[in-house]
């Protein structure tokens, strides 16, 4: 790690905060008087809880998350949906935005391999997944590609109210969906650039002053790019 | 059981305390490195003088076959396996009474510091590659998939390191080669600790001896144990660094 940056690396088994006046937040656990990181992770303090951000690792749904999935098995009034987790989510007919008759071949509406952006409606303990299409960002999606990112690192990729994933949608002026599934759906303007950079992001989340550098990789990308295609007209 | 005049002068001459120069508590040359394996969840590979272990890790993934799953906490499936080029004499492929065996001690060790509880209906896999053995393969095994599973980022409540000791040639030692552990009086010990409460997750015994020796050896291989820790958490410390340094490299 470079001595500039603010982010504390700890490890399973770290003891990040001895006492009682900090709770145990995500990733980690109270073991007498001392809260203990339980994954590699960024230690992270808020609000009197201490938490460990991870570093790998899979998705674990939770309820209210929006995620991208793909349509693996269509049942009678039902689709199960693989949301990039150990865990299958089922999506309801009922769920659907759209009023579906009964005894209707429901493959209409969404068939194998589908890429659906929904939401989890409901996480029962032994990990039952609802999904919920009725919310006004939810929706089918056509075309584009997909990357994949850890799950863990969504927030990093989304930035502080949105900064980083902004000024990326800006720049290569492209739409993207992220999903907390670790799934980022890329659609139009610079398609591959954008995916670069998420990549970038993914293996450099560890990093402070990521925003920036991204930004400056871009610009530099697309400054290339206008170069070379004012070459490629000369040539012609 | 008495002692060898002719090996005890022999070192003496020497000045070395142990067949290939070590002192008694002195572990191997040890080498670490986590990620070796791209396609794995997570990786690691560890290295105790001639001893080469690789271990992955894949999960947590729905528990296959089914009907095995547990709807309260996830399977911890481990496989410790040695290569037929790994000894001397070649070695039948498979798993065989010891590979067995060992596997199951292993799941056991880390079946204590890993939160299975978090992914009910999963399995968690930890395969174990022995790419040449020089005793200690068990420990380095375990070393290794600890390691793994951290790398993987599945929550554990703390770390594991294991070492071999005993006794060979009238001596009590820290991680026995095998020269030493075919000693007449030799005792093979191999001792799994947690990092943090060090709690014992292992202990086997090969030999007999007296109680004293069995607490002398317990002292020295937790000492080495929270060696082996400080190496650990330096190898997967290092895995972070090194992709810190490629951006620095990228920049300019």
């Amino acid at each position: 790690m470079s001595s500039d940056s603010k982010t504390e690396i700890v490890l399973p088994g770290d003891v990040l905060y001895k006492g009682k006046n900090m709770l145990p937040g995500r990733g980690t656990y109270r073991l007498g008087d001392e809260i203990i990181a339980k994954v590699v992770g960024l230690k992270a303090i808020k609000n009197r809880t201490v938490s460990v951000i991870p570093l790998a690792g899979t998705y674990i749904p939770k309820a209210g998350d929006y995620v991208i999935g793909e349509v693996v098995e269509i049942g009678l009034n039902y689709w199960l949906i693989d949301i990039n987790s150990p865990y299958q989510a089922a999506l309801l007919m009922f769920d659907l935005p759209e009023f579906v008759e009964k005894n209707t071949d429901i493959s209409r509406y969404y068939d194998f391999g589908d890429i659906v952006f929904a939401k989890i409606t409901n996480v029962t303990k032994t990990k039952y997944i609802n999904l919920t299409m009725k919310d006004p960002k939810c929706k089918k999606l056509i075309g584009g590609l997909i990357v994949h990112i850890t799950p863990s690192k969504v927030p990093r990729l989304i930035g502080k109210k949105g900064s980083m994933i902004n000024m990326i949608k800006n720049l290569t002026g492209s739409k993207i969906l992220v999903g907390q599934n670790g799934r980022v759906w890329i659609k139009g303007g610079k398609e591959t650039l954008a995916a670069e950079a998420i990549y970038m992001i993914d293996k450099y989340s560890h990093q402070s002053g990521l925003t920036e550098k991204i930004e400056e990789f871009l610009k530099k990308e697309l400054e290339k790019e206008a170069k070379g295609e004012i070459n490629a007209e000369k040539e012609e | 059981m008495p002692k060898k005049k002719s090996e005890e002068s022999k070192s003496n001459n020497k000045g070395a305390v142990r067949p290939d120069g070590r002192k008694v508590d002195e572990l191997r040359p040890v080498k670490m490195e986590v990620g070796v394996i791209e396609r794995a969840n997570g990786s690691a590979y560890v290295e105790f003088g001639k001893t080469k272990v690789v271990a992955a890790v894949y999960g947590p993934e729905p528990m296959h076959p089914r009907h095995l799953a547990d709807p309260e906490k996830a399977v911890l499936i481990c496989r410790y396996n040695m290569l037929p080029f790994s000894v001397e004499d070649r070695k039948k492929p498979g798993p065989d009474r010891r590979s067995i065996e060992i596997s199951k001690v292993i799941k056991d060790a880390l079946s204590t510091i890993v939160a299975l509880e978090e992914f009910p209906k999963c399995m968690i896999s930890v395969d174990m590659v022995v790419l040449q053995a020089d005793a200690g393969t068990r420990v380095a095994a375990l070393t290794a998939a600890s390691l793994a599973l951290a790398d993987a980022g599945i929550p554990m409540r703390e770390m594991m390191s294991a070492v071999a000791c005993g006794r060979a040639n009238g001596k009590i030692v820290v991680d026995l080669t095998k020269e030493e552990e075919d000693a007449e009086d030799a005792v093979d010990v191999p001792v799994a600790m947690s990092s943090l409460t060090k709690k014992i997750a292992l202990l086997q015994m090969d030999g007999d001896m007296t109680l004293e020796e069995f607490e002398e050896i317990l002292n020295k291989a937790e000492e080495a144990c929270s060696k082996i820790y400080d190496m650990q958490r330096e190898a997967l410390l290092n895995k972070y660094e090194k992709e810190g340094k490629e951006v620095n490299i990228n920049d300019e």
